[in-house]
């Protein structure tokens, strides 16, 4: 592979592109990008076997922290999932709780990466004024739920804090601060010639190909997918509210950031909804603390896109097993297919522009000898062989399909 | 001629700390807190502090995170790499001792387990207010060591 005009750049685990720690290693070519390969597992804590070891009660705080940008997320896709089982029904007034913490998060979320978005392709002033912005959301979630990030809103059957009227009031009064703001920045990232010039026609991922790979969120919603699971398979209280999902058709980073911005607008008008209609009543039901055995798979639309967790329970406290897939796992592959014949300088807005968050998404293969105290870390090509030869003993032979799709991503 | 110089420095060192920011497997919500505590609303760079992306333009590590066993030799790597004198101040609750992660397969539950640590910031996650409190704190030390020397 490797020849005379070939050369390779590590990137990371610390750069200042980089706000996790992860690995790159890009294959170049003058200045083109001819490969990249993404090494995971910096940040990987082992949150899902410590999920097995604790009870359900514990297991909100410590999958909450999985992600501390998307923490609501998270542990509302948890809860659902471990009420699916247990067949609880949640109060309404719990429901439309959740659903306003879930749009105030992904307010907070999408605020920060265009500040960071902006960060990458050197607009600095940008990042100053929608950091300062979203400390008025940040307000109201220390507000409503006493924690700026890691809410620990959600119990199993509910939500452990109510809304109160004057709350209410505060909510909707900054709602109409961020609206005019929000609207702002729709200014700038739609006529500002610098932003459009410098995103546009960069990280292109094509229709088929975010059907081809499976992104989810604003990163398929940017190629024109219309893909968001508060729609396809509502939870919470969003069956009940209208709101659109903001679609473009740009394919690139400047589709996504105008996704992003636009849905900004959704989330108020959502906001604003579930509020007036907040249903009165109870906001939790007691839950018991052994779960009946059974299995659930819960679905969530993070403000990242797609967040599915899976739990198997056994009868007792403590769960069986906690699957968490975040969104960032499903997006990464797309990145690599995005930089293949880049520009290395596009490269951190293209990684910034699928919002990554690797705290979510790493994992790692540790291979420990039996009776030995060694372990070795086995990397992701050797995995995957692993993998192939497994499957071909029993009996299961992947290659043609694997020809087929790497055939059409060459295209 | 020696002592001017060297007061000179403390005074320079103590009203610009460049720091470096590294998160050693934290869940982003220190980071996203420290970065908080650098924009407008608390704008910790009034009191000089600037954020670099060199461990050998840094003077104070600002680590987040429980260590996890893939990250340590790196954190080892860059604390090496920044010039004497340095300093490094844990950010949380996972950086302080473990936190919520404690008892996990992968980590070494705090960074004073990995390097020293000259100031230790708690909360889940550390608010603004509380991270400027502990860099001025941990600056009004070295004020005093100066003092006293």
């Amino acid at each position: 592979m490797h020849n005379s005009e070939e050369f390779r750049i590590p990137i990371g685990p610390q750069h200042p592109a980089l706000k996790e720690p992860e690995g790159f290693s890009v294959a170049l070519k003058g200045e083109k990008i001819l490969g990249v390969d993404i090494r995971l597992g910096y940040n990987h804590r082992g949150i899902e076997k410590a999920a097995e070891e604790r009870s359900y009660i514990q297991d909100i705080y410590l999958i909450e922290r999985v992600c501390g940008i998307c923490s609501h997320s998270h542990s509302t896709c948890f809860v659902q999932t471990v009420e699916e089982i247990a067949g609880l029904t949640v109060p309404a007034r719990a429901l439309y709780i959740r659903t306003i913490i879930a749009e105030l998060e992904r307010v907070h979320s999408h605020l920060l990466w265009l500040g960071v978005a902006g960060h990458e392709i050197g607009f600095d002033t940008l990042l100053m004024y929608s950091w300062r912005d979203r400390e008025v959301v940040m307000d109201i979630l220390a507000l409503v739920t006493g924690n700026r990030v890691n809410y620990g809103m959600n119990t199993i059957g509910g939500v452990r804090r109510d809304i109160s009227l004057q709350q209410a009031q505060e909510i909707l009064k900054a709602m109409d601060i961020l609206e005019e703001r929000t609207k702002y920045y729709i200014e700038v990232a739609t006529n500002e010639t610098t932003i459009i010039k410098r995103l546009s026609g960069v990280g292109v991922l094509s229709r088929e190909d975010v059907l081809l790979l499976d992104a989810v969120g604003p990163t398929a919603r940017a190629s024109g997918v219309k893909r968001d699971v508060r729609v396809d398979d509502p939870y919470a209280a969003y069956g009940e509210l209208t709101f659109n999902v903001i679609t473009d058709d740009h394919c690139d980073v400047y589709g996504r950031t105008v996704v992003r911005v636009k849905e900004l607008l959704e989330s108020y008008k959502i906001i604003r909804q579930a509020l007036k209609n907040l249903p009165a009543g109870p906001i939790a039901i007691r839950a018991p603390r052994k779960i009946p055995a059974g299995e659930a798979l819960g679905r969530y639309e993070a403000p990242r896109g797609e967040d599915v967790h899976y739990v198997k329970s056994n009868g007792t406290e403590k769960p069986e097993r906690v699957k968490i897939r975040a969104p960032t796992l499903a997006n990464v592959q797309a990145v690599k297919h995005m930089l293949r014949d880049r520009f290395l300088a596009d490269m951190p807005i293209v990684v910034a522009a699928i919002d990554p968050c690797f705290s979510c998404t790493d994992r790692m293969v540790r291979l420990a000898e039996q009776g030995s105290d060694k372990s070795k870390i086995i990397s992701w090509p050797s995995l995957h062989a692993y993998s192939i030869e497994w499957h071909k003993k029993q009996g299961i032979d992947f290659s043609e399909l694997n020809k087929k799709l790497a055939a059409r991503l060459a295209r | 001629m020696m002592n001017l110089t060297k007061k000179i420095i403390t005074w320079a060192r103590i009203k610009s700390p460049w720091i470096l920011h590294f998160n050693t497997g934290a869940c982003n919500a220190c980071d996203i807190e420290i970065i908080a505590a650098l924009t407008p609303r608390y704008d910790l760079e009034r009191f000089g502090v600037l954020l670099k992306g060199s461990p050998r333009h840094a003077d104070v590590l600002v680590c987040s995170g429980p260590v996890t066993k893939q990250i340590e030799e790196r954190l080892c790597r860059i604390y090496e790499q920044m010039p004497e004198p340095k300093f490094v101040v844990a950010v949380g609750a996972c950086a302080c001792s473990g936190g919520v992660n404690k008892g996990c397969y992968n980590v070494a539950e705090g960074i004073d387990k990995v390097i020293p640590v000259s100031a230790y910031i708690p909360g889940c996650p550390a608010s603004p207010k509380a991270i400027i409190d502990g860099v001025v704190k941990l600056l009004a030390s070295l004020e005093e060591k100066e003092a006293k020397k």
